[in-house]
C-alpha cells in the first residue's frame, strides 16, 4: 500500500495509529497479569488495617510520593541504607502504587520500626527539629485533625471489589480494629486475631484523649516494609 | 487589510484566540508556581504550617499547570488554527469548539482547587479526580470529533502532514487517559484504582511516559510541522522522512514506559524491552529534528533577523539534545545512577522547557499578529525573550545536572572501611547551592515569559485600536 492512499484517507490514518500505538502496551502490559512469577510467593503479607489504611490515604492526600520512594534497589548502597530490595508482592495490595519516582528524601519502604513514635512525632511538627539539613514540609496540622473513618467499612469493599482480600469479618469490624490499634491500652485481642499478632498498636500521636490524622499515618509508617519475614525468604529469578 | 477581514471571516479564529490567551495565562501561573516549589526545596519554611502550600499538595499543581493548562491549550490553539488552514475550510463546529475551550478550563479550575485541599487521586500526572477525569473524557471526545470532523471537510486529497501527528496525539491520549484512570469510586472526590502494584505501576508509567510521547511530542512536533516552514517561508525538508519518522515515533514511544521503573520489582524482561524500545526511539526522534531544522536550508540567514525562528531552531535543538539524553538514561547501567535523582527532573525541563516552552512561544509569536490581523508590538522584546528563555533553561539543567550526578554518586559513596560515606541528610545539604540556582533559572525563563505577555497584549491592544479605526 502507497502512502498516498493512506493519508487520503481518515479512517486509513485513525485505524492504522490506533493499531500501532496500542501493540506496546498490550505486549508489556497483559503478560504481568498472567506470568505467575510477576508476584512472589511470600509468606506474612495481609491487607492493610483499617488505622494503616486512612493513615495510607493520607500518605497520598498529603503528596508524600512526590518525594519519598517505597522502592529499594538491588544495589548494595540501597540495602546497607533501606533494606532488602523490594519484592513485587510487598505492593500487590497498593491501588495506588506507591513506589514514587523521586528521592527528595529517603526511600521509606522499609521505615516500619526504624524510629520511635516520639520520633516521629517531633519530625512530623517540624523535621527539623530532629534532622536539622532536612526540606521537608513541617504537617504540624496532622496531629489537631481529628481522624475521620465514618466510610471506611465503604473503603475496605470497594478495595474488596478490585482483588484486596478484605473479609467480610474484618469489615464488620473496622471501626472497632481502627479505635483499637490506635490506642496503647484497649483490648486488641479481635484486633491481631484478624490483622496478626505483629500489627503494632499504640497511641501513635502522644495524644492518649483523640485519634488523630497523625495516629493513622504513623500507624501506616511503622508497618512500612515489615510484613515480609526475609529470613525464610528464597529469592527465584523472574 | 481587505485580505485579513476575509481570512477572519473564512476561518473560525474565536476558539484559537481564547486558547491562545489561556496559554499566555496559564504558561504564567504554572511557571510561578514552578519557581515557589523551587524556592521551597532552598527554604524549607516556605512551605509554611498550613497544609494548602505545602510541596507534596503543590507540585502537582506546578506539573497539572504547565503540562495540561500551559501545553494543552496551546495544542488546542494551534491545532484549530493549523488543521483549518492546512484544509483551507472552517472548524467543524462552533458549539464543540466552545465545549472543549469551556470544558478544558472547567477542568483547569477544578484542578487549581482540588490539589491544594488534598483532593488527589494520588497517580502521578494523572492526579484528578475521578469526576474531573471523566469531564476530561467528555472534552476529549468532543475534540476529536471537532477536530476530525474539519479534516473531513478538507479541499486537498491529502492530510497534511502536521495533522497526522495532532491526530495521534488526540487518539494516543484518549487511550491513555481512560486505561490509566479506571476506578471504583468510594464518594465524590475518592476512589481507588483498579490495578495495583507491579501492574499499576506498569500501567502508571504506560502513560506518565507516553504523556511525555504523545502530548509533549507528537503533538507538539505537529505545531513544529506547520509553523517551522511557515516562518522560514520554506517546505519542510523531507517528505519522505517525515512519514518514515511518524509510524517509526508512533509504533515505539508505547514501548518506552518501562525505563522508568529499571531495577524496581516490574520483572527485568519488561523493562529490557521498555530500554530497548527507548534507545531505538532515538532515531525517529532525531529524524523529526531533522526534518526540522533542515527545513531551515535555503534560507539560514534568516536567523540573524527573525527571532521567531529562533525560537523554533534552539527548541529542535534543545528536542534533540533531551531525546540523546533520554535514551542514554533508558540504559540501565546509567539509569542506576540517575534515577530518584534531580538528573531526571532536568532532563524533563530540558524536553519541556528548551523543547516545548520555546516552541509554543515561538507559535505563538506567530499566531498572534495573523489572529487579530496586526503586526507585532516590538520585536526586540521577542529577541529579549528568546535570550531570556535560553540562559533559563541553560542554568536550570547544568544545576540539575550537577546536584543529580553528584547525589547520585554521594549515595553510593564508600570510605576505605567498606561503609557508606554519607548518610542521606548529607546528600541533601549538598543539594542547597543548586537548589538556588535552579530557582535563578526558573526565575529568568519565567521574566522571558512575562515580557512575552507584555508584548502580545500589547499586540493585540494595537489591533484592536486599528479594527475599530477601520469600522469607523
Amino acid at each position: 500500500m502507497k502512502h498516498d492512499t493512506i493519508e487520503r484517507s481518515i479512517p486509513l490514518m485513525v485505524i492504522l495509529t490506533l493499531v500501532l500505538i496500542s501493540i506496546g502496551g498490550i505486549v508489556e502490559i497483559v503478560p504481568l497479569f498472567f506470568i505467575k512469577s510477576t508476584i512472589e510467593k511470600v509468606e506474612g503479607m495481609r491487607p492493610y488495617t483499617p488505622l494503616e489504611l486512612v493513615g495510607r490515604d493520607i500518605y497520598i492526600r498529603e503528596g508524600c510520593y512526590n518525594c519519598h520512594s517505597q522502592m529499594i534497589r538491588p544495589f548494595r548502597d540501597e540495602a546497607e541504607r533501606y533494606g532488602h530490595y523490594s519484592l513485587a508482592a510487598e505492593s500487590m495490595y497498593d491501588h495506588p502504587f506507591q513506589w514514587g519516582s523521586k528521592r527528595t528524601g529517603p526511600d521509606l519502604a522499609r521505615i516500619g520500626g526504624k524510629y520511635s513514635n516520639m520520633w516521629h512525632q517531633a519530625h512530623m511538627q517540624h523535621p527539623q527539629s530532629v534532622v536539622p539539613e532536612s526540606v521537608m514540609p513541617s504537617y504540624p496540622w496532622l496531629k489537631k485533625s481529628p481522624l475521620k473513618y465514618e466510610d471506611i467499612e465503604k473503603r475496605m469493599q470497594v478495595l474488596a471489589m478490585v482483588g484486596v482480600p478484605y473479609s467480610a469479618e474484618q469489615i464488620a469490624n473496622a471501626k472497632k480494629d481502627l479505635q483499637a490499634q490506635a490506642s496503647a491500652s484497649s483490648d486488641a485481642s479481635g484486633l491481631s486475631q484478624r490483622y496478626g499478632n505483629k500489627v503494632p498498636k499504640d497511641d501513635f500521636d502522644g495524644q492518649p484523649d483523640q485519634i488523630s490524622e497523625l495516629d493513622a499515618l504513623l500507624a501506616y509508617l511503622q508497618m512500612l516494609g515489615t510484613l515480609v519475614d526475609f529470613s525464610s525468604y528464597q529469592a527465584q529469578a523472574r | 487589510m481587505g485580505q485579513q477581514a476575509n481570512q477572519t471571516l473564512f476561518y473560525d479564529y474565536d476558539v484559537v484566540k481564547k486558547f491562545s490567551i489561556a496559554a499566555v495565562i496559564y504558561a504564567i501561573v504554572g511557571f510561578l508556581v514552578g519557581v515557589f516549589l523551587a524556592l521551597e526545596l532552598a527554604f524549607p519554611d516556605l512551605n509554611t504550617t498550613l497544609p494548602y502550600l505545602s510541596f507534596g499538595r503543590l507540585r502537582p499543581l506546578h506539573t497539572s499547570a504547565v503540562i495540561f493548562a500551559f501545553g494543552g491549550s496551546v495544542l488546542f490553539a494551534t491545532s484549530y488554527y493549523v488543521v483549518q488552514r492546512t484544509c483551507k475550510t472552517q472548524l467543524f463546529s462552533r458549539f464543540l469548539s466552545n465545549l472543549t475551550f469551556w470544558g478544558w478550563n472547567l477542568v483547569v479550575v477544578l484542578v487549581v482547587i482540588t490539589y491544594p485541599l488534598g483532593i488527589t487521586q494520588g497517580k502521578e500526572y494523572a492526579e484528578p479526580i475521578w469526576p474531573i477525569d471523566l469531564l476530561i473524557t467528555v472534552v476529549w471526545v468532543a475534540y476529536f470529533i471537532n477536530f476530525v470532523g474539519t479534516l473531513a471537510r478538507r479541499k486537498d486529497p491529502h492530510i497534511y502532514v502536521a495533522n497526522w501527528f495532532y491526530l495521534a496525539f488526540i487518539i494516543a491520549v484518549a487511550m491513555l487517559h481512560i486505561v490509566n484512570n479506571l476506578a471504583i469510586p468510594v464518594n465524590l472526590t475518592d476512589s481507588y484504582p483498579l490495578f495495583s502494584g507491579v501492574q499499576d505501576a506498569m500501567i502508571q508509567w504506560w502513560y506518565g511516559h507516553n504523556a511525555v510521547g504523545f502530548f509533549l511530542t507528537a503533538g507538539f512536533l505537529g505545531l513544529m510541522y506547520y509553523f517551522v516552514p511557515k516562518q522560514a517561508e520554506r517546505p519542510v525538508y523531507s517528505y519522505r522522512l517525515s512519514v518514515v519518522h511518524f509510524w517509526a515515533l508512533s509504533f515505539m514511544y508505547i514501548w518506552a514506559g518501562p525505563h522508568h521503573l529499571h531495577y524496581t520489582a516490574l520483572p527485568d524482561w519488561a523493562s529490557t524491552l521498555g530500554a530497548t524500545f527507548s534507545i531505538m526511539l532515538l532515531l525517529p526522534s532525531w529524524g523529526g529534528m531533522i526534518n526540522g531544522i533542515m527545513t531551515l536550508s535555503g534560507a539560514w540567514h534568516k536567523l540573524r533577523t527573525d527571532p521567531v525562528l529562533r525560537f523554533f531552531i534552539v527548541s529542535l535543538s534543545f528536542y534533540g539534545m533531551s531525546t540523546f539524553e533520554g535514551p542514554m538514561m533508558s540504559i540501565k547501567s546509567v539509569n542506576a545512577l540517575s534515577h530518584y535523582t534531580d538528573w531526571t527532573i532536568g532532563h524533563v525541563h530540558s524536553g519541556t522547557l528548551g523543547w516545548v516552552a520555546m516552541v509554543s512561544f515561538g507559535a505563538l509569536y506567530h499566531m498572534v499578529p495573523k489572529l487579530w490581523g496586526v503586526t507585532i508590538y516590538s520585536t526586540r522584546l521577542i529577541n529579549l525573550h528568546f535570550w531570556l528563555s535560553t540562559v533559563g533553561v541553560v542554568i536550570y539543567i547544568v544545576a540539575m545536572w550537577i546536584s543529580g550526578i553528584m547525589q547520585g554518586l554521594m549515595w553510593r559513596a564508600y570510605d576505605s572501611f567498606g561503609n557508606l560515606s554519607y548518610s542521606f541528610a548529607e546528600t541533601v545539604a549538598a543539594m542547597h547551592p543548586y537548589y538556588l540556582i535552579r530557582a535563578v533559572g526558573g526565575i529568568v525563563f519565567l521574566l522571558g515569559a512575562l515580557l512575552m505577555a507584555y508584548n502580545l497584549a500589547m499586540t493585540v491592544r494595537g489591533g484592536s485600536r486599528q479594527t475599530q479605526a477601520v469600522a469607523r
